[in-house]
């Protein structure tokens, strides 16, 4: 071994495991996790290339490689719309829960005002409750708005958070009161304040909750489940939902539509894993 | 601090900032908790085969009779069993990475990409995977089983039928389940009662098997305590995907901070006290994690009551003969299936103070535990 140069006493298994080996040990049992979860996602990948009868054989690469299974996708369901209605309905949410967070977490971290701490571990409490609770009276509430069906059904209920405010409030408490308290001297509306002072400073923690309620709203199956019953307002995982019901057997055409499915959320997580690892540790855990 | 008028100042702006947020609060989850709670108590059901009536208890007699809401908790709670393995897995993972070697960024990605895919269409991939006619699990399994049969011998292995099958790991796993649960509620409660914990315990325990065997009477076709139930089924399947997913996701991110946080002049001590590298990981490891493990064993449990809808619904329907069908999927179809609203509020309020007991018995004495 080129290493035993380096030492003086004959290199011994304990110091060459020390130095080196528990390294090549670890990598090893790391690749070998790293690959675990990776196959499905490679199996699922080549699967979408191939003709239907390949899929069901072991070889790994399509021996006739089949690109216009994707097309094909488009030509079987209106997987665009799909599409635009869950990138349209996320993005709204987003936009909103951002917005109403935002501004109730000032209110709860800025603000002095009487049952303030009250009102905030009501707030909370809440976060306990289980979805399935409220989604039975919220759905008859949507019947009775005649929301059911609609872009607002699926937008309105979800663009307040409990959840949002508290990520937020907890973001705006680190920021030195000083800096609110000197534009006040200034002159500044509560709103100059909350819109120019605070909002710029709590950007990474507005990043981190915009990703969030992206991430579970491109996502959100429960809700537009019993929501949407028409086919041109079903968003992406109801309408693959119903593609496997219907054509379950054309595995390879699924798999394109569960490739396009999560090719969005692959680059957001490119994009943004610094916001998303420094979210989770602030305790913001994907539901 | 009581309020002073110069602290109350901020009222009708604080009331502005909050308005739209407390409105939807107010319209979309306050109002429809209580809601709920009073519709637990009526017999409504949107189909109008009834005429709307306030029945009292009687949602709640019907289901703790209910043969099949007595599954359905087995079924939630067999599922949670693959929660110690994932947690332990991610606590392994999270100290693998974090020995300064090269690439972690890489590896973090990989074992991140299943829980941010997460979601309908890797259920259907894995529907795809464990199809036991065309799925590539079963082509493995079939072709290292025929491979050793021609070159040992060896009997050929009958391959699972996974989402098909009501069989399950252990076959006695509900059994384990149920005594491990039974021994967590007598630690927790021997905190609050001292040694009238046993004889609670004790009591609870013997009510329950007495119920089972009136109602449910350990239906051994579907909980599967027989030794033919023995093997891989749809259960099994559904964790072994949970696993997969949860393993390298935010727990390990967490454990990962945490790990980082743990002052480096403890290893340094736990060194020049000649421990091995066990004996550090008990020592000083474990015990620096336990904040970080609690917190992740109680976002587990309340993430665990009330999961396995979309696996049920999109892999299984709940089934083979329930097997799969949890306390969530339970509601939705009572709900928006039979669109028997009344008894569905009832059992997601059961589902709700189950769910708050075990979070506040957690905190109560978890957090007790863990001040040392």
């Amino acid at each position: 071994m080129l290493m035993a140069n380096v030492v003086d006493k004959p290199l011994t298994f304990r110091a060459w495991w020390y130095r080196t080996g528990r390294f090549g040990a670890s990598h090893a049992v790391l690749a070998l996790l790293a690959a675990t979860m990776l196959v499905p996602f490679l199996w699922m990948v080549l699967a979408s290339f191939k003709p239907l009868v390949e899929v069901e054989q072991l070889n790994p690469f399509p021996t006739r490689w089949q690109p216009h299974n994707y097309p094909k996708v488009f030509e079987q369901i209106p997987f665009a719309r799909y599409y635009f209605n869950s990138l349209f309905v996320a993005a709204w949410v987003t936009f909103l829960q951002c917005l109403t967070s935002s501004m109730a977490a000032y209110a709860f971290a800025r603000l002095r005002w009487r049952g303030r701490d009250h009102v905030f571990r009501l707030y909370l409490a809440t976060l306990m409750i289980p979805g399935v609770v409220t989604m039975i009276p919220n759905y008859t509430l949507m019947v009775k708005l005649g929301l059911l069906d609609s872009y607002a059904g699926l937008i309105v209920p979800a663009a307040f958070s409990a959840f949002g405010t508290f990520l937020l409030r907890q973001f705006m408490l680190t920021i030195p009161p000083s800096l609110d308290e000197a534009a006040a001297i200034d002159g500044a509306s509560h709103w100059q304040i909350f819109w120019d002072v605070i909002l710029p400073l709590a950007r990474p923690g507005l990043i981190t909750l915009a990703i969030f309620t992206f991430l579970g709203n491109y996502g959100s199956f429960f809700w537009p489940l019993i929501l949407i019953k028409s086919e041109h307002l079903r968003t992406l995982p109801i309408g693959m939902l119903y593609f496997d019901t219907m054509y379950g057997r054309q595995t390879n055409l699924i798999m394109a539509a569960s490739v396009m499915n999560i090719i969005p959320l692959i680059i957001l997580f490119i994009v943004s894993q610094k916001f998303i690892v420094k979210g989770i540790q602030l305790g913001a855990v994907k539901g | 601090m009581k309020a002073t008028s110069g602290q109350q100042r901020d009222f009708w702006p604080a009331m502005g900032f909050l308005l739209p947020n407390l409105l939807g609060f107010l319209v979309f989850t306050a109002g429809p908790v209580l809601f709920s709670l009073a519709i637990a108590f009526t017999n409504w059901d949107l189909q109008r085969t009834m005429p709307f009536r306030w029945i009292g208890l009687r949602n709640f007699t019907e289901l703790f009779a209910d043969q099949q809401f007595w599954l359905y908790a087995l079924n939630t709670v067999y599922l949670m069993l693959g929660m110690p393995v994932a947690i332990a897995g991610s606590l392994l993972l999270a100290i693998l990475l974090s020995q300064n070697l090269r690439g972690i960024v890489v590896y973090r990605t990989l074992f991140y990409l299943p829980t941010f895919t997460s979601g309908v269409a890797l259920m259907i991939l894995w529907k795809a995977l464990y199809n036991p006619d065309f799925g590539p699990i079963n082509a493995i399994i079939n072709a290292i089983s025929g491979w050793l049969h021609r070159k040992l011998g060896v009997g050929v292995v009958e391959a699972p039928v996974w989402l098909l099958s009501t069989k399950n790991l252990f076959g006695l796993a509900m059994l384990l389940a149920f005594a491990v649960g039974l021994f967590g509620a007598y630690k927790v409660l021997r905190l609050a009662m001292g040694r009238w914990a046993l004889l609670v315990v004790a009591a609870a325990a013997a009510l329950l098997l007495w119920h089972w065997r009136c109602t449910a009477g350990l239906d051994v076709e579907r909980v599967g305590l027989s030794r033919e139930q023995w093997g891989l089924g749809a259960r099994d399947a559904i964790i072994i995907m949970g696993i997969w997913i949860a393993i390298g996701g935010s727990n390990m991110l967490l454990y990962l901070a945490a790990l980082s946080n743990v002052p480096q002049e403890l290893y340094e001590a736990a060194q020049i006290d000649g421990a091995g590298r066990w004996a550090t990981f008990c020592n000083v490891t474990w015990p620096q994690l336990a904040p970080t493990t609690f917190f992740i064993v109680v976002m587990s449990f309340i993430g665990g009551l009330q999961g396995g809808f979309e696996q049920a619904r999109v892999m299984t329907y709940g089934g083979p003969a329930g097997t799969t069908t949890t306390l969530v999927y339970y509601i939705y179809t009572k709900a928006f299936e039979e669109f028997q609203i009344g008894y569905a509020s009832a059992v997601s309020w059961v589902l709700f103070v189950i769910i708050f007991a075990v979070t506040l018995l957690n905190w109560k004495f978890g957090a007790k535990e863990l001040s040392y």
